[in-house]
């Protein structure tokens, strides 16, 4: 439905009758439109339930709809939300990335490494450019020595995260104190964090780049059917590596700004470097993309990845245990997933 | 349940919408046990869906669904099985990697404390294949099987089962002449036995030959259920489609003097393809016959560069091109539409407009690889409707389609790109006989026009009817080679290796 690259953003339920409609069946398309159908859950499913969970920590707490907190929700998710606004490409073209984290964590430690060797400058073409050749790594390994992309990318994944703890020894390599190096992570304009604006602008980019460009469309031929996309004249390799590529130059910007935020690299993967996959796939998943590939956009993930902020920031707020914010969000996800398993299973 | 009753089924008042469409509307059919029952009808009509309401596979909107006077009401193929109602399904869904005796007795095993008593099972299987005159190797993986011995397989899966109702779903599409012949020497057999069949299928000669009752659909409804007896073609056709559809009958070039577009040479390719050379001119349709297995899909595979080849040379126009990739040989000039849209062909979660547009984005976008959508929907419409796609509207998903409309977005995405050759593998395969007819009259235009096609058909009737020359594949050469309107003996022949001398 929305998740047509022709009509990615506008949809609305009743598109996909239309041309049913425009045929002069008109009866049976005022009967479906009013009936729900698992394919609108799956579409709008988040929508909802993200406006209810807004609304309901709305009236349940005072807190919860201040500017300074919605910012803090937005502030706290930058960097999960740019690395799984960049992942949804991977996913729409039928890949997977369990590296996120580790390129994540090794781009932090490389760009604070960097800061302190080689001048605070260095910094962030050294975390961009690391995230990307970390990406080139996993994308070649998936196309050309055709490793399932679950497993090159989990093996990656120990081996980024275990040269990121060769680099600082198990340590915190703490940057020099130069406003250069903090300013992305610690300062604000216009009364927002620059972590917020950049997710913003990431989000921007990536979903009008997979809605409106001849790439875009390109990944979702690819994920729906990659036979039919290579007997088209695509170069499926070429497209799929691109992929990887993006989502590691993304979790190196996100690597960025958690040194910058921090004003240290650290290769702990107990901090979000440990959780950074798990929760931008999830979040991806509770947007309603398929994690089949050929369905999906970036602006589901968006609200996919607020939705779980926001349950992390309510149920802090209403002092709810730690423990109960994963079980629901393990719930959440189990249901975004079966969602989109009836509905393959209808197709 | 047991084996030897005869089971009758009974569908009343059907109903089933899909995505706000009517696929079936108050459909009536009654299927008397012991008897090979036919549904035909156009792409679309329904017949498909009818058929797997009766297996359990889809579950109707409305209505009720009778088996012995029983009403049931199935929610998993499984459900039917255990009613002994096995469902034959047009794209076979076996077990790849597991052996052929594994698929038969899949779920079904003879077992003692939970384990798979195998001495039994291959003695179950021999009987059963003695008793049925079927030849089968128990342990090739069924993967490795051609089409029609996967269906032997399910065949035997479903009697195995017990199964007193078999439902096929167009069995024979992916058949040659003689396997559809074995397939219905089997249906006989099974008919013989007792076992009630629901045969699903738009070739209307088998359906007149075989069947014992056919129901006609149009668009959802019934619009009779008569004894075979008293049917011929012409009133099948006319009954599906309200009015007499005419064959058409082509005029063929012959003796073309045209400048020669397509030119293979020395197409080798181990164990599949043997120093292969074909010409084709501008404006000619040259005709590939063959049995499965012949060569004739690897042949269009390999000019089109879907497969590697180990040797030869190929040159579109006069320029001898060095062809890897379908990137390649698009560049070249050529278009291949393959064997099964489905797995090679559509991207069925995508609209009609992404799927027309995708093999020549760049015409619909700006320099700088941004879409221009509005002009992508324009051209798109018009291609569609120049197809007559139903419905033609870009934004429509390719899912929803019938099958006949489907190809016909296949076609759409090659003829965007106005190519010189035009490399066919069963363009219409699973397409009701309008839009067949639409098809063969589409690509007898473009040949006027001056493309040169090469059109691979298990239909003999398919290939004679256009082809200005027939070239015949034998085990990965080709070792005849006919003029326009050769007698279809001849031909048939030709493929099976007899008669006439080869000349390669």
């Amino acid at each position: 439905m929305t998740a047509q690259p022709s009509d990615p953003v506008a949809g609305n339920p009743v598109a996909a009758e239309d041309p049913v409609s425009a045929n002069g069946l008109a009866a049976p398309r005022v009967r479906s439109a009013r009936r729900i159908r698992a394919e609108h859950i799956r579409d709008y499913g988040v929508v909802v339930f993200a406006g209810a969970l807004f609304i309901y920590f709305t009236v349940a707490t005072s807190v919860f709809l201040t500017s300074q907190n919605l910012l803090n929700i937005l502030f706290q998710n930058a960097t999960i939300g740019i690395a799984a606004c960049a992942v949804t490409f991977t996913i729409i073209a039928g890949n997977f990335d369990l590296s996120l984290g580790s390129i994540f964590v090794l781009s932090e430690v490389l760009a604070a490494w960097a800061a302190v060797h080689m001048g605070v400058w260095w910094a962030f073409p050294v975390a961009i450019v690391s995230g990307m050749v970390m990406g080139l790594i996993n994308g070649l390994l998936v196309t050309k020595l055709r490793v399932n992309a679950f497993l090159a990318t989990l093996a990656t994944a120990l081996s980024f995260g275990g040269i990121a703890v060769g680099v600082t020894h198990g340590g915190l390599l703490i940057t020099p104190s130069s406003s250069v190096f903090t300013f992305i992570g610690q300062h604000r304009a216009g009364g927002i964090q620059y972590p917020v604006i950049i997710f913003a602008a990431v989000a921007i980019v990536l979903q009008l780049v997979l809605a409106y460009t001849v790439f875009g469309r390109h990944l979702y031929g690819v994920g729906d059917n990659r036979n039919a996309a290579r007997l088209s004249g695509l170069k499926v390799d070429r497209t799929v590596i691109i992929t990887f590529v993006i989502t590691g130059a993304a979790c190196g910007l996100s690597g960025l700004i958690d040194a910058s935020t921090t004003g240290s690299g650290t290769s702990d993967t107990s901090g979000l470097g440990g959780s950074l996959a798990l929760l931008a796939i999830a979040g991806v998943a509770l947007g309603g993309s398929s994690i089949f590939g050929g369905v999906g956009s970036v602006w589901r993930t968006v609200l996919g990845v607020l939705m779980l902020g926001m349950i992390t920031n309510g149920f802090d707020l209403l002092a709810v245990q730690d423990y109960w914010q994963n079980i629901v969000r393990g719930i959440l996800i189990i249901i975004a997933v079966a969602i989109g398993l009836v509905i393959e299973r209808r197709t | 349940m047991s084996a030897a009753s005869v089971a009758q089924v009974r569908l009343d008042s059907i109903g089933k919408r899909y995505s706000g469409t009517k696929a079936l509307d108050n459909v009536s059919v009654e299927v008397a046990g012991g008897s090979v029952h036919a549904l035909v009808g156009a792409n679309g009509a329904g017949k498909s869906t009818l058929g797997k309401i009766v297996g359990g596979v889809i579950r109707p909107d409305e209505g009720q669904l009778f088996v012995d006077d029983r009403p049931v009401r199935y929610t998993s193929p499984r459900e039917a099985r255990i009613d002994g109602i096995a469902t034959i399904a047009q794209e076979l869904s076996p077990l790849p990697h597991m052996s052929v005796i594994e698929n038969v007795f899949f779920g079904i095993e003879p077992r003692r404390a939970g384990l798979v008593q195998w001495r039994r099972m291959r003695a179950q299987y021999e009987e059963l294949v003695a008793a049925w005159g079927f030849e089968l190797d128990a342990n090739t993986k069924v993967g490795a099987l051609r089409t029609a011995d996967k269906q032997k397989v399910e065949i035997l899966r479903a009697i195995a089962c017990d199964a007193r109702v078999i439902v096929m779903d167009e069995p024979t599409s992916s058949l040659t002449s003689v396997e559809t012949k074995t397939l219905h020497r089997m249906i006989r057999t099974l008919r013989e036995n007792g076992r009630t069949i629901v045969y699903v299928s738009h070739f209307l000669d088998e359906v007149l030959e075989l069947a014992d009752t056919v129901t006609v659909l149009r668009s959802g409804r019934l619009v009779r259920t008569a004894p075979v007896a008293g049917e011929t073609e012409d009133s099948l056709v006319a009954a599906m489609f309200g009015a007499a559809a005419e064959a058409e009958h082509f005029e063929k070039p012959q003796g073309s003097t045209a400048q020669v577009v397509l030119d293979v040479s020395g197409l080798s390719r181990k164990g599949v393809l043997r120093d292969v050379s074909l010409q084709i001119r501008s404006g000619e349709i040259v005709g590939l016959a063959g049995l499965v297995g012949s060569g004739r899909t690897e042949l269009a595979r390999a000019i089109a560069g879907a497969d590697p080849i180990d040797q030869g040379t190929i040159a579109v126009d006069g320029t001898a091109r060095s062809i890897r990739s379908p990137a390649d040989a698009m560049a070249a000039g050529m278009a291949f539409l393959p064997e099964s849209r489905k797995d090679d062909g559509l991207f069925l979660e995508l609209s009609l407009a992404a799927n027309t547009t995708f093999a020549d984005l760049g015409t619909v976008a700006s320099r700088f690889g941004v879409l221009r959508l509005a002009l992508e929907r324009k051209k798109t419409t018009s291609l569609l409707t120049m197809l007559s796609v139903q419905p033609p509207v870009p934004s429509a998903k390719v899912a929803n389609l019938s099958g006949g409309n489907q190809q016909k977005v296949v076609f759409a995405r090659w003829l965007f790109r106005n190519p010189r050759v035009l490399i066919l593998d069963e363009p219409t395969r699973g397409v009701d006989v309008a839009a067949r007819a639409a098809i063969h009259r589409l690509i007898n235009n473009l040949a006027a026009e001056g493309t040169a096609v090469l059109l691979i058909s298990s239909e003999i009737e398919e290939v004679l009817g256009l082809a200005h020359r027939v070239l015949v594949m034998r085990r990965g050469s080709i070792t005849r080679e006919f003029g326009a309107d050769p007698p279809m003996e001849a031909v048939m022949e030709a493929a099976f290796g007899l008669g006439g001398r080869t000349i390669a």
